[in-house]
Formats: structure tokens, sequence, C-alpha cells
């Protein structure tokens, strides 16, 4: 009872001490932010780099890929049925996509995903990335509404918007061409062709160099319609719409077919499309063939996604997978199924993956199949936030352990302070493990109060943390949070509960630590040597 | 010093080494050998001291200063240990006793005054007396006879004088009232024998004399035997007993 009373006097009376634990009310309070704060990024970084990756992918080692897919659903199922939410079949394989723009090409390497865009959608996030299911900026600033409902699965059909814009220009190309036409039989000379009309409006200059590019024979119906088939196959001619997509279709991830750029006016910062949907772009990959040989496909761009991670966003393209198939002569000799070189699954419990991966590479042969969870892909990447995240830690509880120093230099001072008291205390009947446990409570409560305000402190620090990150760039008037960098609009923060606990214990546990050798030594004091000197 | 200031009980038992005390010693020691080490040479304090107190009895303890008066009481009162010799109560050794053992003596047996009153300075004047007691008893122990010990410590500081001052904290208090707070500290445990060093060192006559008042009626109500140092003659012929110390031995004047 003493022990307790005392400790709770010196509590309230020693304010030096409450200056000790200061450092570890400090401490407590900016782990707790710091992890937060890194919680949050990295809850969102994990979400972002999940994103468009499905929880397991088996991928065949070769680009040939194999063939029976239902047979390698069956064998999936078999295994880890139970786990499977979802499954869909894809081909992957590394290309170039190269589009012209303003007279000169660009050409990025890019990942090819063939994909039935319903399946992969129910297997991992898609349709929340595609531009035309969410609503946009359009070009005066105004909010266009979303052109696609959100419970319709992504297909490969263009948008209204995508379709005029094909059409407008094809029905400018058109113009030009009959323009171009009439002047060459106006006036031969070659030098007089494109001079004038060319110069006319560059949006239209624009289009017409871009497109004569990969649609050259497409772009000419009108004089095909004049010239007589040389080779007849006696089937009728069916008139084409020079306006009607592609066969292949694709998804391009944002960062592949635009830029930002600051606008030297307002300082804004804009997103420069190269591209829209409705244009069509250039794919070049290797067919499946022994040895492969290069081999292009001319896609319309159906759909724009934007997943936050550049990684993604300037690295995917996805295909419509029969068409990939067909281009690449994806099929198998003997059968003539077509094959893939992947299988992206969903699980429905992701706390279960290593044991379906597990089972998975007994089912898969692994000198043929890599199985691996999205996080075992980005594995270096998602490393790195977790090493960030370990040695912030070691180095704030360093902080706190440097606290911890600093209580033992000052109960050593209050030791020595209260010597004659212990010899006091001794004189009265206390034991030496009476005395120590005044000192260890004392530490506890120190330890207590530091850990309990650090909490209070750090925890309102988090809830408020943007207000404070919006008050600092007022004050200082720089901002200290640019979206521009860090993606987010405002600071991600993710407060574990039990992130807080161990830090409160650790913080805890150092103080009576600290406690420990001033209060053996207070201990052993005799109770005559405590007494003796006034 | 006049003898006749004596109090009339000088039939009991001298602390004759060899002779069977006609009434057994209450507190004794036996060849007590004490020496401090002051840097490498130790220096003795202590030479062989052979005392006791019979129960009920009031002995003084005069000696000049450095003659181990206060060493004598601590050893007593198992504030530190002997090197030779030892200590008995009622016949039985309890020098060599356990740390525990020796720490519930202290509690349950000895009750001590000190010159420099020590008194806890966090806690107030009620708490200071009460200290003992909650250093007695376990935290759940001491809840459930908080109200007990709570009169009990309000009869003492009652009887010492001081009710008027008990939430006042000894910062607040006089050199006197100290002194009367640490002998109801040391009462509150209604300890067998009261060792008291030099009670009145820092307190003018007056108060020094009410001091000792008190003990001797303690002494004579309570049949407590006291044994205190002092340097003053009148207040040591207060005793029944005057044991003089000499250089680490006993001298005895009565």
């Amino acid at each position: 009872m003493y022990k307790l009373l005392l400790c709770l006097r010196y509590l309230r009376t020693r304010y030096i001490a409450l200056a000790s634990i200061i450092s570890v009310t400090l401490g407590v309070a900016t782990m707790i932010v710091v992890n937060s704060v890194m919680a949050g990024f990295g809850d969102e970084m994990r979400q972002k780099i999940h994103g468009l990756l499905a929880d397991v992918v088996i991928e065949t080692r070769t680009l040939d890929g194999v063939p029976d897919v239902d047979r390698l659903y069956e064998v999936a199922r078999g295994v880890a049925g139970d786990d499977i939410a979802a499954i869909t079949a894809t081909v992957e394989l590394p290309a170039l996509i190269s589009f012209k723009y303003a007279g000169e090409y660009v050409t990025s390497p890019v990942k090819l995903i063939g994909i039935d865009p319903a399946e992969k959608a129910d297997v991992s996030p898609l349709v929340e990335h595609l531009e035309s299911f969410g609503p946009t900026d359009g070009p005066t600033g105004d909010t266009v509404p979303a052109e696609r409902v959100a419970g319709q699965p992504p297909s490969w059909q263009l948008t209204d918007s995508a379709l005029k814009r094909r059409r407008d220009r094809y029905a400018r190309q058109a113009l030009m061409a009959a323009r171009t036409r009439s002047h060459v039989a106006a006036d031969t000379a070659p030098a007089e062709i494109s001079a004038p009309n060319w110069g006319t409006a560059d949006d239209t200059t624009e289009s017409v160099r871009t497109d004569s590019v990969q649609t050259a024979d497409i772009a000419d119906p009108f004089a095909a319609e004049a010239v007589t088939d040389p080779f007849p196959t006696g089937e009728p001619v069916t008139p084409v719409d020079p306006a009607a997509p592609l066969d292949a279709r694709v998804f391009v991830g944002a960062g592949l077919i635009s830029f930002p750029y600051p606008d030297p006016e307002t300082g804004e910062t804009r997103t420069h499309w190269y591209k829209r949907p409705g244009d069509d772009i250039k794919l070049s990959t290797v067919t499946s063939g022994r040895p492969p040989e290069t081999c292009h496909l001319n896609a319309t761009i159906v759909d724009v996604f934007e997943s936050g991670m550049s990684e993604y966003d300037s690295m995917l393209v996805y295909c419509n997978i029969e068409e990939l198939q067909r281009v690449r002569h994806m099929f198998d000799d003997a059968t003539g199924e077509a094959t893939v070189t992947a299988l992206q699954l969903r699980l429905k419990d992701y706390d279960r993956s290593d044991e379906v991966v597990a089972r998975l590479r007994a089912a898969f042969p692994p000198g043929q199949y890599d199985v691996r969870t999205w996080e075992q892909k980005q594995g270096p990447l998602l490393a790195a936030v977790e090493v960030e995240s370990t040695i912030l830690n070691v180095l704030l509880f360093l902080i706190i352990a440097v606290a911890g120093f600093g209580i033992l230099a000052i109960f050593f001072m209050i030791v020595v302070e209260k010597t004659r008291d212990i010899g006091i205390l001794k004189a009265l009947g206390a034991g030496s493990r009476g005395v120590m446990s005044i000192f260890l409570l004392y530490g506890l409560g120190l330890g207590l109060v530091g850990a309990g305000v650090g909490s209070a402190l750090g925890l309102t620090f988090v809830a408020y943390i943007n207000e404070i990150s919006d008050f600092i760039t007022l004050v200082t008037g720089r901002d200290v949070f640019p979206e521009t960098i860090y993606y987010f609009p405002e600071i991600p923060t993710h407060v574990h509960p039990a992130m807080v606990v161990w830090v409160s214990l650790g913080a805890i546990g150092i103080a009576v630590l600290a406690s420990v050798l001033p209060a053996r030594r207070a201990a052993a004091l005799r109770p005559v040597e405590a007494l003796r000197y006034e | 010093m006049p003898a006749t200031l004596a109090p009339p009980t000088t039939a009991i038992a001298r602390p004759l080494p060899t002779a069977e005390p006609t009434r057994p010693a209450h507190v004794a020691v036996r060849a007590l050998a004490k020496s401090y080490r002051t840097g490498s040479d130790p220096v003795p304090v202590l030479r062989g001291v052979d005392f006791a107190v019979a129960p009920g009895e009031m002995v003084s303890i005069v000696g000049q200063s450095g003659s181990g008066k206060s060493t004598l009481l601590h050893l007593m009162g198992l504030l530190d240990s002997p090197d030779i010799g030892e200590v008995t109560l009622r016949g039985e050794r309890i020098d060599d006793l356990p740390e525990r053992a020796r720490d519930r003596l202290r509690n349950h047996v000895f009750g001590y005054v000190f010159q420099f009153y020590h008194l806890l300075p966090e806690l107030d004047v009620l708490e200071n007396v009460l200290a003992p007691l909650m250093i007695r008893d376990g935290f759940f122990a001491y809840l459930r006879n908080r109200k007990a010990y709570r009169e009990q410590a309000e009869a003492i500081v009652a009887r010492v004088g001081l009710s008027h001052r008990v939430r006042h904290k000894p910062k607040q208090l006089s050199g006197g009232e100290m002194q009367r707070t640490a002998i109801a500290r040391a009462l509150v445990t209604k300890p067998e024998v009261l060792l008291a060093d030099e009670p009145t060192g820092n307190l003018d006559a007056n108060t020094g004399a009410g001091i000792l008042e008190l003990l001797s009626e303690l002494n004579r109500d309570d049949g407590l035997s006291i044994v205190f140092v002092t340097h003053d003659a009148s207040l040591a012929a207060r005793g029944h007993r005057t044991v003089k110390l000499v250089d680490g031995r006993v001298e005895e004047a009565d």
C-alpha cells in the first residue's frame, strides 16, 4: 500500500521525472503517427499494386501456350475448387505499341494481355478503372457523366462518343481525299497538291497524317468504288463501312497514350492525350510458331484504364483474346484448339493463398508452369515498402530507447535524493523488495503516463493530420502534401490498434527497464547508511 | 547531576554480563563490536558492549560524540548488523535472522525516533503515522483494516497533541511538532521497545523537555521499554538508569 501511495506522491511532486518522460511521450506519439501514415500508404500501395493483378496467376513458361482451356480449368478446380471464386484464361506476352502523333511515331514496350473482358472483370477489379464507367472531365472543365452503366460487364463495344469520333474522322478524311482528287484532276502539278488544303486546319491535318499510316487501304474506299476489281471472285462485293472499328480491340493504359503537362498560363497540370477511344493503334509482337516471327495487328482503342499504379498504366494493354490467338496462330497443331499462356484466379479467401499455391504447384508441373500470387509477382516492390517501414520503426524505437536512458539518469538522481526516505522506510520495516517495487512502480507509472499521453497525442495528430497539413500549407505557403507527387488527394492513414498497443507496451517496458537499476540500488541501501548523513 | 532526580526504581537489575538477571532482559546486547570503514582503515566504533534493557525500563545513553551511542542504538534496533557479538530479544538472538524476519521485527517490535525526525516529506502527518501500518500489511489487507488503522492513528496523533495538524505536511510543522509526529509514528505499531536517537537534539530546551515528558509518560502508562540517547545530562537523568559510553565501551554511570 505504501508503495502505491509513495509512488503516486512521487509522480505528483517530482516534475523533473515528468520532464524525463516527455521524450517517451514524443517518441510514442511519433511512432504512432509514422506507423499510421506508413500503414495508410502501405495499404493504398498494396491496393494499387494488387489493382489489376489477379490473386493467383498460373503462367506457362513459353509463349506458345497450352491448349485445352477446359481441361486446365478442371485441373485447377480439382485441386483448389473450394477456394477459387473466379478463373479466366489469358494470353500474356511482350509487345510494342506504336502510333503516329504529330508526324512522329511514338513507340513503347508493353505487356499485351489477351482477355475475355467479362471474365477478367470477375477475376480482378477492372470496371472501376475503365474510363467509360466513370464520369470524366469534359474539354471545357465540366463533368461528363459515365457513358456506361456500372453494373454492365465490360465489353469490346465502342461507346457512342468513340464511334462518333471515329465517324467524324473518316468523314473528314473522305472529304480530304475527295478534295485532293479534285485538285489532282484540275492541276497535275504535284507541288500544289498539299499546300493549300493541308494548311487549313491543324486538327484535320493531324488526323489525316495519323490515320493515313495504318489505314491507307481503308481510307481509300471511294477510289475502290470507281475501280473494277481486277480479280473478281464472283461473290458480291459488300460495301465496307470505313468507320467500323477494327477486329482487334484494346483497353490501353492511360500512361501509354497520354502525358501530363503543366499549363503555362494557369500552372495547373493537365493531361494531354495522344489517342482517345475510337482511334487506332498498332501492336507488334511475335507469333507462337517455331521459330517465333514478328507479327503486327492494328487495333481500335475501346477504352482507357487508369489504376493509379503507373507501372500498370504505362505497361499494360488488354486485347480481345480471340483476335490475339488468331493473329499469333495460337492453335494446337493436332486439335486446332486455341492455346492460352496463363490462368488468372481470384480466391474466395486470400489468406489461404499459400495453401492454394502449394496445391496448384503440385498439380501444374513446375517445369511447364509457374504459379505465383500477386504478392510474389510484385515481391521486390512490396518488400521495399516493408523494409522501409521496419527500418523506420527500428529508428523510432531507438528514440524511445534513448528516452529510457534519460529516465535511468533521472531515476538515479531521484534515488540519491530519496536516500533518507529509503532509510526511513527500511527502519519502519519495509523490505528491500518493497523499496525496489516503489521505484519499479514509479517507472511503470511514468511509462504509463508517457505512453498514455503519447498515444493520445499521436492518435489526435493522426485524426487531424489533413487539417494539420492544410494549416502548415497555409502558414508556410508550401504544399506539404502535393497530390501530383503522392497520387493521393489526402494523406492516407490507417491506425492498427495492435500497433498502438505494442508501441505503448514497448515504451512502458523501456521505462520499467530503465528504473530497474536505480531500484536495485535503492533496495540495496542499508537503512543505517541511508540515515546516517544529514 | 543530583542523584535525587533519579526515579525510585533503582532496584532494577544492573546489566552485569555474568550475573544472572533477576528479571529477564527485554533487549540485550552482548560483546557487541562494530567498526566502520573509512577509506582503507577500519575505524572501531563499538569495542565490546554488554548492555541490557529490562521490560518497562527507561534507559538513557550518554557519551561524547563518536563514542558509539547512535551505533549501539542502530544495532539494537536491527538497523545495522554487528561485526561481533549478538543482539537478543527476550533471550533469543535476533541479529542473525534472515532479512525478512528482521524487517518484520523492525516493524512490529521496535519504534524509532530520530534526531532529525525523518518524516516522509510527501506525506502529511496522518499518512506519516500510518506508514508503518501500510508497510506491515499487504495492499488488500491494508484496505480491509483501513478504518481501524485510521482510528488508531488518529488516537495516537491526538495523544501527542497534534489533532489540529493531521493534514499538514512536515514542511509546515515546527520542530517539536515534527518530533511528536515521529513519536506518534513510532507508537502506532504498538511497539515493545522505543529507541530514540537524540530525540531532543534539534529542539530548544522547553520543547525538548516536553518531548521527554511525553516519553516518560509512555513508559509509565504503557510500560514501554525506552532507550534514548542524549547529550543533555539533565534529560538523561529522566531515565531510570544512565549508561555512559566512552570510546565504544560501557562506563556505567548512575
